[in-house]
């Protein structure tokens, strides 16, 4: 293993740059060190004013991904020994607007997470006198992947569509919308189906898959779009075929 | 509540890259993906040319013997294995799509993709045997 390995990190400054420019850093290349570790070297050691996000340092959290090497990667989980000799790029996440360094603006995604009502949507609450509502293991683990999701918007880095077509809703907020489409306490399907029928909800995925590899928690997010484009169709299909049917 | 795009405003100067138009000749994945979209051309090409190949056989054997030509030859050679290569991606793509629970478990990929290689198979095999006179 090398003693050191080169690490290639985008900068951006708004206030100086036009654009975004490669400033290359030799890090020391440990074996437990991951490029998260790496990027906090630099930060201590050799350059104070470079700016990333990160957290948890454990996979938990969703802060820190990034591109590494052109793939979308939570850098927490990315050993730098496994990118040896090096070097290893390392990118703002990709279709994201930059805010500085590796910094990405969010708010897209947040706003889209926010529209699919990611909560349990009740058409009434039962007064808390009769308890809580219960869920058998078999029912939870109907959603229980889908649930895994930390917001790490990998799998929006992953998807073309979302970067060439930005209204689309993305993977994990479908994903989160399935999640909650599928928790037997939840009454909110019809609720979500009416934003998520449109162009840029379901329909605007092309099952590239990318979202599914990329995503560290393996919440499957192409699955869950395809699997609720199936349940709309069915849902559209008994809705013509039957349209006496309680909706 | 104030809205979450209101810190926005104060980075006028954001960097956007444009998605290249090549997008897809940048990594192997996409470009399989490109690949299985662009197959279903061949799936239409097939559908028009069979209905052409109906019309001439109402024709005679000699309309139909314009069929024979090497273009269309090597045009429905590359042609079917493209459509082999859709049949393939999307029947390996079914199990994500098709989440079905018997006994509280999900159904294993291999008993979802596996019933449309066993239809594919007795559909040919039916076509073939109606063709050649069976």
């Amino acid at each position: 293993m090398p003693q050191t390995i080169t690490l290639e990190v985008t900068r951006y400054s708004p206030e100086s740059d036009t654009e975004p420019r490669t400033q290359e850093f030799e890090v020391p290349c440990h074996k437990e060190w991951v490029v998260l570790d790496a990027l906090n070297h630099i930060k201590n050691e050799l350059d104070g004013s470079l700016s990333y996000r990160w957290s948890c340092r454990m996979g938990v959290c969703g802060s820190c991904g990034m591109m590494v090497n052109g793939e979308p990667t939570l850098t927490c989980a990315a050993f730098l020994h496994s990118y040896a000799p090096g070097p290893i790029r390392v990118e703002p996440l990709r279709y994201f607007p930059v805010v500085r360094d590796l910094v990405v603006d969010i708010t897209d995604f947040l706003s889209k997470l926010q529209k699919i009502k990611p909560w349990i949507v009740r058409e009434q609450e039962k007064p808390l006198s009769e308890g809580e509502y219960l869920q058998t293991p078999q029912e939870l683990d109907t959603f229980k992947q889908f649930s895994m999701c930390i917001n790490c918007m990998l799998c929006y880095s992953a998807c073309p569509v979302y970067g060439l077509e930005p209204d689309f809703t993305g993977p994990a907020a479908i994903a989160l919308a399935q999640r909650y489409n599928m928790d037997s306490r939840d009454q909110g399907t019809a609720e979500r189906l009416e934003i998520l029928s449109q162009e840029e909800g379901i329909w605007g995925c092309t099952f590239v898959g990318e979202c599914t590899k990329v995503c560290p928690k393996n919440v499957d997010p192409a699955g869950a779009i395809q699997q609720y484009k199936l349940a709309a169709t069915m849902d559209w299909f008994k809705s013509v075929l039957m349209p006496w049917g309680a909706k | 509540m104030r809205s979450a795009g209101g810190y926005t405003e104060y980075h006028p100067r954001w960097y956007r890259k444009r998605v290249s138009t090549y997008w897809w000749l940048h990594s192997w994945a996409y470009f399989r993906f490109i690949l299985r979209e662009l197959s279903s051309v061949s799936v239409a090409y097939f559908v028009v040319l069979t209905l052409f190949q109906i019309r001439a056989l109402t024709r005679g054997p000699q309309a139909y013997a314009e069929f024979e030509s090497p273009l269309i030859i090597v045009l429905s050679v590359i042609s079917f294995l493209f459509v082999v290569f859709h049949a393939i991606t999307w029947f390996n793509l079914t199990p994500s799509a098709v989440a079905i629970r018997i006994g509280g478990k999900r159904l294993p990929d291999i008993l979802i993709a596996a019933p449309n290689y066993a239809a594919w198979v007795v559909i040919s095999a039916t076509v073939a045997w109606f063709v050649l006179g069976g």
